[in-house]
């Protein structure tokens, strides 16, 4: 049954409405590869799939059927999450098909994508969701053979006794289906884990090498309008609107203006393009408007000011620092930043009376309907949310604007309606990564011990800017940390490892510069503290010692650390989100200009469920936090942000980036996120490594802006 | 509006745009393939890529009134049954993340290859440089287009 029948235009996305509901796009690449199987398509094996829990149905041709809950946005949950199912049920995974889950509050809890937060909250859910369907299969079996299930043995979908096969999967879901499942079930050790841990292929490879329909802006209805919205500047409001000229564009049906925005709507998206151009839209303050150089002053006042909010404070730390031996002090500070996920924002939406259909990217699918429920007054058991897959979220696709806007817009066409971002609306359309500018002063002994510490966090519209129970706090008597906060008309947003995207490298480069100052390794000053931390703990600790020293330990044994003296190396560790990522920068000269060669990075995130996904998201956050700590600068004039598309906002390209080594820390724990953790470290490794190869200090990113960096003739270079 | 008549993978397509459209909403909008991405639309990087006469050319900036007789290749029509060498190399390094600029590194990957089927590492770079991938999987798409050379 097809909530969505094709159109007369070819191979547009399919929404199918099963038993178990579901968004299913594309087909089945593995199976195809085998000519011996008989191949049923997904609307045959979904119709015939009987539900064992909210996560797994099982048909009796064989085929399993996982439903991924989780928005996918590169993470690669949509092959991980079904692996752990998988694994626990004993299912042969080459028949295994993967389906994203559409919004189902009832089914599924923390149905969303962000803050690394999915694995470790659904490890044990969906290890559980397998192994009872595999212990209900097993029994259903046991009754049909006469035997208890304990004499059975479930391998790769089939049931065994004494060895010799006696059922597949298939033929026992009928059965095992009707069966209550058991309150308790026991879980596999992990050493005999078959699937977890195998480089297992993206199940969506097919549909993304060949170009079928998967994402949000590739939704297409019959019947739908296209549409573009003129978003005002921030602290900006309309004052009028000459929209004459954008309607005589060919395409263009009609211009809507509505709250500060104007959209532009038609049949096809070049007309709009062209049309959006041709608005004349005037605007008139409505709060402050904003420059960069305000902010630059803003955040400095903030820094010097009297009133900040303490986040934390340990012993005595005025007295520490009139005692101290030697004071260290130094200010970071980094710009706005735009997420700027491949895809342009984009939704489709469809207010019918008082039902609302709503199609695409989004990181928060319960966000994007209980947003539009509140705008449009229509409650939320009405409003269905289908979740396309998202071309990169990086947090931005956190927020529900680019989807009540779409409903907003839907319900005054009363038509249903895709609305579609440029990149420019994508890069000035907000909910930016904050500014901030940091404070950091050690105070030293004369042993070279820190005996007080002190940051400061200043941001516009940060937040809390600082994480006052992180390292180093914990391991120092005396500690205070501070934060204050400008709101500005700007807005900003979660950004991929929110905050400590740009925290980290300030505070493990002024670590960097406090082992100088004290004339310690900055490894084993890192060590020493996390010793001090052990031994006499300072307040609340929220980060686990021993996890951190490995993954230090390990990062340091890999990488080689201080043994090569032709190797400039910079260090830095960091635990976000759960996990505990280090990382070494190689630097080495040559001709006298030195060359960025390598990244070794070593991770502890517990047992790592899919090595292939979680090597890319440790190399892909790496290459994303070197990006931008190196190239990507956003500057705001009146309102607006200066750099608008990928001519002037840079991004990091295939030629700038060095070898990156990945190793982990078998720790057995289980799992926790990666999306997010190894970006963190990142800037600070390849600072220090280019203050260690020419002593230069950089404190502002993006790098290559910095003064103290335009004599450095950094390359970046694999071999 | 101008009526064209286009060559897209191997069959003829009749169209009736405005003449300005690019090639890339040509594509999206006028003949539903899709797999061709709009990402910048100021051919920066390289999400629109398709081959124009076997040459990898940005899409979103190429107006169809310029395409003429030209031989246009989508992601669509790299192969029948996704398995061109540079698709199966995509596959077996398991090269995406969120995946929205792949199809444009393929086909960009796949134009270079046919000119440079025995390319160095650097080689590989420079082609490839091109392409912007935002989630950075730029060692897996260096490591896919050497072993596509090797499949070839």
């Amino acid at each position: 049954m097809e909530k969505l029948i094709k159109t007369n235009r070819r191979d547009f996305l399919k929404v199918a409405a099963t038993a178990t509901g579901g968004l299913f796009i594309g087909f089945y690449w593995s199976g195809c590869d085998s000519p011996k199987m008989q191949v049923l398509t997904d609307d045959e094996v979904l119709s015939q799939a009987l539900d064992f829990n909210a996560f797994l149905s099982i048909s009796p041709s064989g085929d399993i059927v996982i439903y991924s809950p989780n928005p996918e946005l590169g993470q690669n949950i949509i092959t991980s999450f079904p692996m752990i199912v998988a694994e626990e049920l004993d299912a042969d995974w080459s028949r295994v098909r993967v389906f994203q889950a559409p919004l189902d509050n009832d089914k599924y809890d923390r149905q969303l994508t962000g803050g690394s937060g999915a694995m470790p909250h659904s490890w044990e859910r969906l290890r559980k969701a397998g192994a009872t369907a595999r212990y209900l299969l097993l029994s259903a079996a046991g009754e049909k053979l006469g035997v208890s299930a304990n004499e059975l043995e479930a391998k790769e979908g089939k049931i065994y006794q004494n060895g010799k096969q006696k059922f597949e999967f298939g033929e026992l879901a009928a059965d095992a289906a009707k069966l209550n499942a058991p309150d308790d079930v026991s879980l596999k050790d992990p050493k005999d884990f078959k699937i977890i841990g195998t480089p297992v292929k993206n199940v969506k490879n097919r549909e993304m090498f060949t170009g079928q329909p998967l994402y949000g802006l590739d939704v297409y209805r019959e019947g739908m309008v296209n549409a573009m919205i003129q978003r005002p500047p921030f602290g900006m409001k309309i004052k009028s609107v000459d929209d004459s000229a954008a309607r005589s564009v060919p395409g263009v049906t009609d211009v809507v203006v509505f709250k500060n925005n104007v959209a532009v709507v038609g049949n096809s998206t070049w007309p709009l393009i062209k049309a959006k151009r041709q608005l004349r839209v005037e605007y008139e303050p409505d709060g402050a408007v904003e420059s960069s150089f305000d902010h630059d002053r803003i955040m400095k006042e903030m820094l010097d000011s009297k009133s900040a909010q303490v986040m934390r404070k340990d012993g005595d730390v005025e007295n520490a620092f009139k005692n101290a031996a030697q004071v260290i002090s130094s200010e970071y500070q980094c710009p706005f930043l735009s997420h700027s996920p491949m895809e342009p924002q984009n939704f489709f939406a469809h207010v019918n009376g008082d039902k609302v259909e709503l199609i695409g990217p989004t990181q928060t699918p319960d966000r994007a309907r209980m947003e539009t429920s509140q705008l449009l007054g229509i409650p939320k058991e009405n409003i269905t949310v289908d979740i396309t897959r998202l071309g990169g979220g990086f947090g931005r696709r956190l927020r529900a604007d680019f989807v009540v806007e779409a409903a907003e817009l839907s319900k005054i066409l009363d038509k249903p309606v895709k609305v579609s971002w440029t990149r420019e609306d994508d890069m000035t359309g907000g909910a930016y990564r904050p500014a901030v500018r940091y404070r950091f002063q050690a105070a030293l002994d004369e042993n070279g011990n820190m005996i007080g510490y002190k940051l400061r966090g200043a941001g516009i519209n940060a937040g809390n800017s600082t994480r006052e129970n992180n390292f180093p706090s914990g391991s120092v008597d005396n500690l205070l940390i501070e934060n204050i906060e400008h709101r500005s008309p700007i807005t900003t947003n979660a950004w991929r490892a929110p905050i400590t995207n740009f925290l980290a490298y300030a505070e493990q480069s002024f670590l960097d510069e406090v082992a100088i100052a004290a004339k310690k390794d900055p490894v084993a000053l890192r060590l020493e503290l996390l010793d001090r931390a052990k031994k006499n703990p300072v307040g609340e600790i929220h980060y686990d010692i021993e996890r951190m020293r490995g993954v230090i330990e390990t990062a340091a044994e890999k990488s080689n650390w201080g043994k090569s003296k032709d190797t400039m190396q910079g260090f830095s560790v960091y635990f976000s989100h759960r996990s505990y990522v280090a990382q070494v920068a190689d630097i080495v000269m040559e001709g006298g200009q030195p060359v960025l060669k390598k990244i070794t990075a070593a991770t502890d995130c517990g047992i790592v469920v899919h090595p292939t996904g979680a090597n890319h998201q440790v190399r892909g956050g790496i290459v994303d936090g070197m990006g931008h700590a190196m190239f990507t600068n956003m500057t705001f004039e009146n309102g607006l942000p200066k750099q608008r598309n990928f001519d002037s906002y840079r991004l990091i390209r295939m030629k700038e980036v060095p070898e990156i080594e990945v190793h982990y820390v078998d720790s057995g724990y289980d799992p926790t996120g990666l999306g997010e953790p190894a970006l963190p470290p990142t800037g600070g490794a390849i600072a220090n490594a280019i203050f260690a190869a020419t002593g230069r200090r950089l404190r502002s990113q993006p790098f290559i802006e910095q003064k103290e960096f335009s004599d450095i003739k950094l390359q970046i270079r694999r071999t | 509006m101008a009526k064209f008549n286009l060559k897209i993978n191997g069959s003829n397509y009749d169209v009736d745009v405005e003449e300005d459209t690019p090639l890339l909403w040509v594509l999206r909008d006028h003949l539903g393939l899709v797999g061709t991405k709009y990402s910048c639309g100021i051919a920066q990087c390289g999400a629109c890529m398709v081959h124009i006469n076997g040459e990898a050319s940005y899409s979103c900036t190429l107006p169809v009134s310029s395409v003429g007789s030209d031989e246009v290749t989508t992601i669509e029509g790299l192969s029948k049954d996704g398995d061109h060498p540079v698709q199966k190399a995509w596959e077996d390094v398991d090269v995406a993340q969120c995946g929205y600029c792949q199809a444009g590194q393929i086909m960009n990957a796949a134009a270079f290859l046919k000119k440079n089927p025995k390319p160095t590492l650097e080689e590989i770079e420079n082609a490839m440089n091109r392409n912007l991938c935002r989630c950075g999987t730029y060692h897996k798409i260096r490591e896919a287009v050497a072993q596509a050379a090797k499949l070839k």
